[in-house]
């Protein structure tokens, strides 16, 4: 894919080339053409192996937080919706600012490979976008597939395109009775088998050590020994990034068990816009939020009385 | 391991009524750590008291739980009697089974199950207890008080006589507040001015006492006893320290349009002005939304005839800085907006007033010199209504739910006066209950309805709608059970009372809580009226709750003796369960720091050995001496860094078990 009709990995040579960082966090071709990684290149050779095109869903925002505390200047080509989890995180100081250079790269949706299989096509060799359309070449021959039917999750409703309605699935789980709801929660956090992709993989999870591993906090143990549990893991960790999850989708892209986490958060950040207006996390880098801030008009906590909340 | 002692109060029959003693006193041997455990009638009695003292020595206990009532009540003096017996202070927890379980249950079998959960929450949370230390603060020797009405002008005339330095700031041009604009007083009938003007007088010369007028409070920051706020002191565009208040320059100025605040619009006033004749300081003011200079550029006439040279258009407004020991909030009150109340049809017809504003038209000094005359066309009016509980004692939503309390006797003080001033007119009272409690108050009510024939009607009205130049008022007579229609020259309207709005700002400044009528809440309702849950505020007048002025009064000098009492002091003792910080856990997101009402939070880079290697990172630290151990800190933080002690996340979480065990 290209910016200002440019390759990326044009730029990312060119960063090299003039000296203007020591580093730089890309993304690098996997065992398997769909699953690239997130890498960090140091030298102009080790480019070869770079690769952007329509499977580099992956946010590389988080990886800053070790990488530009590393000696060195770092550029970093972040995504749209990528930008947003640098400057909280930015905003939260646990990047260097100083330290790194963000390329904004331009993106037109990644495809999601699990699609492209469920359309019935096998024997994937590979596959092109141009444009709307994806060529995928097939151990059968070639086969053709509107890429807006294969993007993922989270490109589906992207904040920067013109995506859908990001809080249609959240205003039916509200619209669920309590019992209904419950229930389904409990069928999809029951899938949980707690391999904890979605906090390494979380952008808003950055603690120095997280709760969850501390056994001093309390709640580590206690997770351990009730069924309940995984129910209770994402509610905290929910609860952790409120306003601050900037709803990149990360979360739901990993869960090996296709659990719709990000919904849990969808529903925090539709609460925090209908309570305080518009929020979207990591628009700037150090603006305060709503859930930091005290403004006299702010909602009182009846509001959840009003809103039928309570019962 | 702790050694606990558990002491059940029966509280007479508070407790012991709906709460199975015995059972809450077994219950409680057997749980962890709980050496002794035992029960007494009144454990806060000094023979109460004796017995913990004795447990601790005898069974040389490390720290106790008193299931009690509420540690409002009493916790401080059990702290005391595990002092005594030298035990920490703080290894003292109360189980509040009186107010959170015997008072609110019926039960029996529910209340005590519920009494011995509570004890052992308290049980768990003491296991993991650490003794605290106090540590002391200085207290800043001067009070602040918010607001120049009655009340702001007593407080701060006995604080000031008790010898401390206080400050007024009041938000008007004047200090005098609602009292200045009344006419007489209840229930001797004195004139307002008679005795308030005295009292500004002795307020503004007093040494010890700093008016700071046409002023507000822009933020406060620090805590008890060491208080900073930062006061806006508006620009007046007239120089306060040379103008003589001659006046020359009111009565020349050219604009003379806006509406008099003081007259509540009744008439005009200059764009250049002072309140009223008796005004202090007797300096002008310019309103600049009014004034043809600062609208046009041109003008400057009360410059020109300025004899002292005071009139300074440049004027900037300007913050001043100051260190308080205390404040006192005195903001007072203003009448409701009558927006929801169109069928009095105050709107529509200039003839329907507010009391506040009968008060004005019958001052001598008011728009028409006292004369009653009817505002519409200034004739002598020959019936008049008066309508009780306007917005007051109202359940419909469009007023206050609360009594406003005053306006009976004001009402009845309107009535009297008038009936007594100009017997032609027939006065007509509609009420939904006349509350008259107080000293020669209740006889002041019937002197109105008996001696000076003021016709009551018990029933509210229903519309006033005005007609040929009169006003067709129809009401229902409750006692008669029948519908009344009087044809009125002019209808008061007794309207509700309600906080002034500058309340709910000071309120968030000072983290002083407020109901959800914005009236301040007191720190207990019975036995701290005057003062704020937030330690160093205290409360005065009405906006604590609708008063009238001899109570405001006596709350006043109260509120003013609990400053002096904080004031008396060298040092204060501080509370030891602050936050702290936990270094290694610690994201440097700033996100404590954001929510902490003190701003006790700062940040440092500090090196860090971490797997052999230095690493400098971002970590927050708690100014002890200025957080209030509020908890907001460690609610924000993600990664638990945040404590507060007393309060760990540990202990929490050993409560939230033990409730849920």
């Amino acid at each position: 894919m290209q910016t200002n009709n440019r390759p990326v990995k044009e730029i990312a040579q060119e960063i090299f080339a003039e000296n203007q960082a020591e580093r730089i966090l890309g993304w690098k071709r996997g065992e398997f053409f769909y699953d690239n990684s997130p890498a960090v290149f140091s030298a102009a050779d080790e480019l070869q192996e770079f690769v952007y095109d329509a499977f580099c869903g992956s946010n590389l925002s988080k990886f800053l937080v070790k990488e530009a505390a590393k000696e060195g200047r770092i550029a970093v080509l972040l995504k749209p919706c990528d930008r947003y989890s640098f400057n909280q995180l930015v905003k939260e100081h646990r990047i260097d600012k100083e330290n790194v250079l963000p390329i904004e790269i331009d993106c037109d949706g990644m495809v999601d490979i699990d699609k492209v299989r469920a359309l019935g096509i096998k024997g994937i060799k590979s596959i092109s976008a141009d444009g709307d359309q994806l060529t995928i070449e097939t151990v059968y021959g070639q086969k053709n597939c509107s890429k807006e039917d294969v993007l993922l999750l989270k490109c589906q409703t992207c904040k920067d395109r013109t995506g859908g309605d990001r809080f249609a699935l959240v205003r039916e789980i509200e619209e669920m009775s309590s019992v209904e709801r419950y229930e389904f929660w409990r069928s999809e956090l029951s899938k949980c088998i707690r391999c904890n992709a979605c906090r390494n993989v979380c952008p808003a999870c950055t603690c120095e050590k997280c709760v969850f591993d501390n056994d001093k906090s309390g709640i580590a143990n206690k997770a351990n020994s009730d069924s309940f549990e995984e129910s209770l893991y994402h509610m905290i960790r929910a609860f952790h990034v409120a306003g601050r999850c900037t709803d990149c989708g990360e979360c739901s892209r990993v869960c090996p068990q296709g659990i719709p986490l990000h919904l849990i958060n969808r529903k925090v950040i539709k609460d925090l816009n209908e309570f305080y207006g518009e929020y979207q996390a990591g628009a700037d880098d150090s603006s305060v939020g709503p859930l930091t801030s005290y403004e006299l008009d702010d909602v009182e906590p009846d509001i959840v009385m009003n809103r039928g909340g309570g019962r | 391991m702790q050694r606990i002692g558990v002491f059940v109060c029966w509280c007479g029959t508070n407790i012991a009524a709906t709460v199975d003693i015995d059972t809450v006193v077994e219950a409680m041997k057997r749980e962890p750590g709980v050496v002794h455990s035992s029960d007494y009638q009144y454990m806060c009695s000094e023979a109460g008291q004796s017995r913990i003292r004795n447990a601790i020595k005898e069974h040389n206990l490390t720290g106790i739980v008193v299931c009690a009532c509420s540690p409002r009540m009493h916790e401080t003096t059990f702290r005391k009697a595990a002092k005594a017996a030298g035990l920490n202070e703080f290894m003292v927890e109360i189980a509040n089974i009186r107010e959170h379980c015997a008072w609110i249950h019926k039960d029996r079998t529910e209340a005590t199950e519920k009494a011995v959960v509570l004890a052992r929450t308290a049980v768990a949370k003491l296991n993991l207890n650490k003794p605290l230390t106090p540590g002391t603060s200085d207290v800043v020797k001067r009070a602040l008080v918010i607001g120049g009405g009655i009340a702001g002008i007593q407080s701060a005339l006995d604080i000031a006589e008790a010898g401390y330095q206080v400050d007024i700031v009041e938000k008007e041009p004047t200090i005098g507040g609602k009292m200045a604009q009344l006419d007489k007083t209840f229930p001797t009938l004195d004139c307002a001015a008679c005795i308030l003007t005295p009292k500004m007088v002795e307020a503004a010369q007093h040494d010890n006492i700093n008016l700071i007028t046409y002023s507000e409070v822009d933020s406060v920051s620090g805590f008890v006893g060491n208080f900073t706020v930062k006061i806006r002191k508006k620009a007046r565009s007239v120089k306060a320290d040379i103008c003589s208040g001659c006046g020359i320059c009111t009565e020349k100025c050219p604009s003379k349009k806006a509406k008099s605040e003081f007259n509540m619009g009744l008439n005009n006033r200059s764009a250049i002005y002072i309140p009223f004749a008796q005004a202090i300081p007797n300096v002008p003011v310019i309103d600049r939304d009014q004034c043809i200079k600062f609208k046009t550029g041109k003008c400057g006439l009360c410059a020109k005839v300025c004899p002292a040279d005071a009139i300074d258009f440049s004027q900037q407004d300007e913050i001043i800085e100051q260190k308080y020991g205390a404040v006192v909030l005195a903001t007072g009150f203003k009448p409701i907006k009558l927006d929801n109340f169109d069928e009095y049809s105050y709107a529509a017809s200039q003839d329907v007033i507010t009391s506040l504003e009968l008060e004005r038209i019958m001052n001598a000094a008011g728009p028409t010199g006292g004369k009653l005359l009817r505002p519409s066309d200034k004739k002598h009016p020959h019936t008049m209504v008066f309508v009780q509980c306007v917005g007051s004692r109202d359940t419909t939503g469009c007023g206050k739910t609360y009594c406003s309390k005053i306006c009976c006797m004001y009402t009845a003080k309107h009535a009297m006066l008038i009936r007594e001033k100009y017997p032609d007119i027939d006065v007509h009272v509609f009420y939904i209950d006349v509350r008259t409690p107080g000293k020669n108050f209740d006889e002041f009510y019937r002197r109105a309805a008996e001696d000076y024939g003021v016709n009551y009607i018990k029933g509210m009205v229903g519309k006033v709608a005005p007609t040929n130049g009169k006003l067709m008022v129809q009401g229902s007579d409750l006692i008669a059970d029948r519908q009344v229609i009087i044809e009125a020259d002019m209808v008061v309207l007794a309207t509700a009372i309600e906080p002034d709005q500058t309340a709910k700002s000071l309120a968030t400044m000072l983290t002083a809580s407020i109901d959800t009528n914005n009236f301040f809440t007191e720190a207990h309702p019975k036995l701290r009226p005057v003062e704020s849950p937030t330690a160093g505020v205290f409360l005065s007048g009405v906006c604590q709750g609708p008063k009238d002025i001899p109570e405001t009064v006596a709350q006043a000098s109260a509120a003013a003796v609990k400053v002096v009492g904080l004031l008396s002091k060298d040092k204060l003792v501080s509370n030891p369960c602050v936050a702290g910080s936990n270094e290694l856990l610690c994201n440097g997101c700033s996100n404590c720091q954001h929510v902490c009402p003190y701003g006790a939070i700062d940040y440092v880079e500090k090196e860090f050995r971490i797997n052999g290697k230095i690493k400098i990172r971002r970590v927050a630290q708690v100014n002890e001496a200025v957080c209030q151990g509020c908890g907001a800190c460690t609610v924000v933080c993600p990664s638990g860094a945040m404590d507060l002690k007393g309060f760990t996340n540990q202990q929490i979480m050993a409560e939230v078990d033990a409730i849920c065990r």
